[in-house]
């Protein structure tokens, strides 16, 4: 009788006599990364591959078609300064798009914050200071009234928004008056789009930001090693490191190429909205990736009954969501207020939102929840701005203009749709 | 068959970690639990039988305070407690592992089994502090089976999900785990492993609640079983107190014997 439980427990466990989890080790070799990535890929989870391939292949196309116009400092910048409204919005989208919501909305909230921006330097002869919190405030309180339409009161994210965007366009058209355009002189809120830091601070920041991310990229390998946790290959963590160094230093020489068409004046260096953006994209990453607050979002967004057994306030995450979407909101119509150095009636309207899903989605985050993140924004940000560029540069007619955008917000969420179903069947 | 001091719960001394004392509750106009009476013990399984509409699952979200009681008393060790909300029932340490298993597909093995209770170091979380725990938490249970503590859960197998969950409820050192029928979607080989995994939680002094529709898996584990029979406790007895036609008749009339309900009330 004894010998046969002990026959019993050989059989059950004789291979592994260690710990088990030899995937957390085998995965520590190059080989195993890579063999790691290209099952992510297969199984439906293509990241930021998307984004980069279409960023890649889009220069390569406009500088083909436009040599001489589109890869040079200027347009770059100009470009950069694009995105930068539509990266903001996106990055808020994002927040709403994991809980496997929506805000059609967010573009045009984003317009009633200018209008509230605007009327308050101009009209009421405020500072700065006041606006732009006002602004912010305005947005925050927008996000709270739709959050709790749709976290408390219970009615789908997609026609609450629906009903607001109607409802806010008239609000801004309300707040500027028909057919008006108030011009926004105020110096400090041209400067962010219309500026440039000094090349020497530029410069410093570029080397800061290259730097701080190789030291706590390194030192977080070196915990986990230490600790014998999960961790990837040195090499692919140096070969992040080196690539987001090149690609810092990179754009921020571009930047620092003077640019200006005549030679009588100078014009070199990285505008503001620029580092304001990637500090942004900081912020958020940091709130989404090593706050409880965001993994709960993530939990929410993956599955809203688990997080509830969870012990997780549902509702609150959900009202936050908007709450947090429709402030960014407000920062991306600032930024486009500095832009046009003006609000009109038709604010934040138009193809504004289409955009800023568009990048979202084309950046990796999913129409249906629970997958993310904040550098999604950017990188769908770049290509969305790379097209409207491209397109302004190649002279198209405003009708295909609209058609190719659509298409291409209609093929990123197929490639999203696609990437589900073939999640789920790969289980 | 794992343990020989296995006392099939005849010697139920101690205090009971739960005890139901005429619990009754309603959805609506329909009464789905009366006058329910339970005890559950430390160290033991007490398998919750019943037909489909029995009640089981409406006892159970009961106890973890999702539709919480209507009236009657709950003690938990030796206490009058009440039980609101999920988080009343997180505070007294009860864990439920549901059938459909309640993980965030979209999170990994760690942060699902921290999942509402993550580690912190200020406002940053402490991931390694978690993996370790962890996976610590998953050695001692013996779980061989899992590849990688990073691994997302949608890339998991039933019975692997169903381990998560379970060790998900020793990580937080709980003193009552329910178990909704964890073996319901599983193979032999995985059903094998969950059962195992039942018995070592037991035996590692968490009193456990054991639904199930498997006589098999009852015989197998269970210390104690209660048969509920629409929406009254018919038995609660030692195992060895019972046989499987007896189980089965309480299950299906809710009587056997001199065990099981009233004439009275099974009129009402």
């Amino acid at each position: 009788m004894s010998s046969n439980t002990l026959t019993a427990a050989e059989a059950s466990g004789p291979q592994k006599p260690a710990a088990g989890f030899e995937g957390d080790r085998q995965d520590n070799t190059l080989g195993g990364a890579v063999r790691g990535y290209l099952d992510k890929l297969r199984g439906g989870d293509l990241g930021a591959l998307p984004a980069v391939l279409g960023i890649i292949t889009l220069g390569i196309l406009f500088t083909v078609l436009r040599p001489g116009t589109f890869l040079t400092p200027l347009n770059l910048a100009n470009l950069a300064v694009q995105a930068t409204p539509i990266i903001v919005l996106a990055m808020g989208l994002v927040f709403v798009l994991l809980l496997g919501e929506i805000d059609l909305s967010a573009g045009v909230v984003s317009g009633v914050c200018s209008a509230v921006l605007a009327q308050l330097l101009v009209q009421g002869g405020f500072g700065w200071p006041v606006a732009v919190l006002a602004a912010i405030v305005t947005g925050a309180v927008i996000g709270m009234f739709t959050g709790s339409l749709v976290g408390m009161v219970g009615i789908p994210s997609f026609v609450v928004t629906l009903a607001l965007f109607l409802g806010w366009q008239g609000v801004t058209l309300r707040l500027i008056g028909q057919g008006g355009t108030v011009p926004v002189r105020e110096p400090v809120i041209r400067a962010l789009a219309n500026e440039n830091l000094p090349l020497a601070v530029g410069w410093a920041l570029a080397v800061l930001v290259a730097v701080g991310y190789a030291a706590i990229e390194l030192w977080r390998w070196r915990a986990k090693r230490a600790r014998d946790l999960a961790h990837q290959p040195l090499v692919l963590v140096v070969l992040r490191v080196v690539l987001m160094a090149v690609v810092v230093l990179g754009v921020t020489w571009i930047l620092s190429q003077d640019r200006a068409l005549s030679a009588a004046v100078d014009l070199a260096g990285i505008p503001y909205a620029i580092p304001l953006v990637i500090l942004l994209l900081l912020v958020v990453t940091f709130v989404l990736s090593r706050t409880s607050f965001g993994r709960h979002m993530y939990a929410v967004g993956g599955n809203a009954e688990a997080a509830r057994r969870a012990g997780i306030n549902v509702t609150r995450i959900r009202v936050m969501a908007f709450v947090i979407s429709s402030s960014l909101a407000a920062i991306s119509g600032i930024l486009a207020t500095s832009r046009l150095s003006s609000v009109t009636p038709d604010a934040g309207a138009g193809n504004t939102l289409l955009y800023a899903v568009g990048a979202a989605v084309i950046g990796g985050t999913s129409l249906f929840g629970g997958r993310g993140r904040a550098r999604d924004a950017l990188l769908g940000g770049l290509v969305i701005a790379i097209i409207a560029n491209g397109l302004g540069l190649l002279g198209v007619a405003a009708y295909l203009n609209f058609v190719i955008t659509g298409g291409v917000l209609l093929l990123a969420a197929s490639v999203d749709a696609l990437a589900r179903r073939r999640a789920a069947t790969a289980r | 068959m794992s343990a020989p001091e296995r006392d099939h719960g005849t010697t139920a001394v101690g205090r009971p970690t739960l005890e139901l004392r005429g619990v009754d509750k309603s959805f609506g106009a329909v009464q789905v639990l009366h006058d329910v009476h339970l005890t559950v013990y430390p160290g033991k399984v007490t398998a919750l039988v019943g037909d489909n509409g029995a009640g089981k699952s409406t006892l159970i979200k009961g106890i973890a305070g999702i539709h919480p009681f209507d009236s009657g008393e709950v003690e938990f060790e030796g206490e009058k407690v009440t039980l609101h909300s999920p988080r009343d029932a997180a505070r007294l340490r009860i864990e439920v592992v549901y059938q459909d298993l309640a993980l965030a597909d979209n999170l990994d093995v760690v942060q699902n089994m921290f999942l509402g209770r993550e580690r912190k170091r200020g406002i940053l979380l402490d991931e390694q502090s978690m993996e370790e725990a962890a996976r610590d938490t998953l050695g001692k249970l013996s779980v061989r089976t899992l590849k990688s503590v990073r691994q997302l859960v949608s890339s998991l197998s039933g019975g692997q999900r169903q381990t998560v969950a379970i060790a998900k409820a020793v990580l937080w050192e709980s003193k009552l785990v329910i178990l909704d029928e964890p073996t319901a979607a599983l193979g032999v080989a995985q059903t094998r492993q969950v059962l195992d995994l039942v018995r070592r939680l037991a035996d590692a002094g968490h009193a456990v609640v054991f639904i199930t529709h498997n006589m098999v898996d009852v015989f197998e584990v269970a210390d104690r079983v209660a048969a509920l029979y629409l929406g009254r406790v018919a038995a609660d007895v030692p195992i060895d107190q019972v046989d499987r036609t007896q189980v089965i008749e309480l299950i299906t009339s809710g009587q056997s014997g001199d065990l099981g309900l009233s004439a009275e009330d099974l009129e009402d």
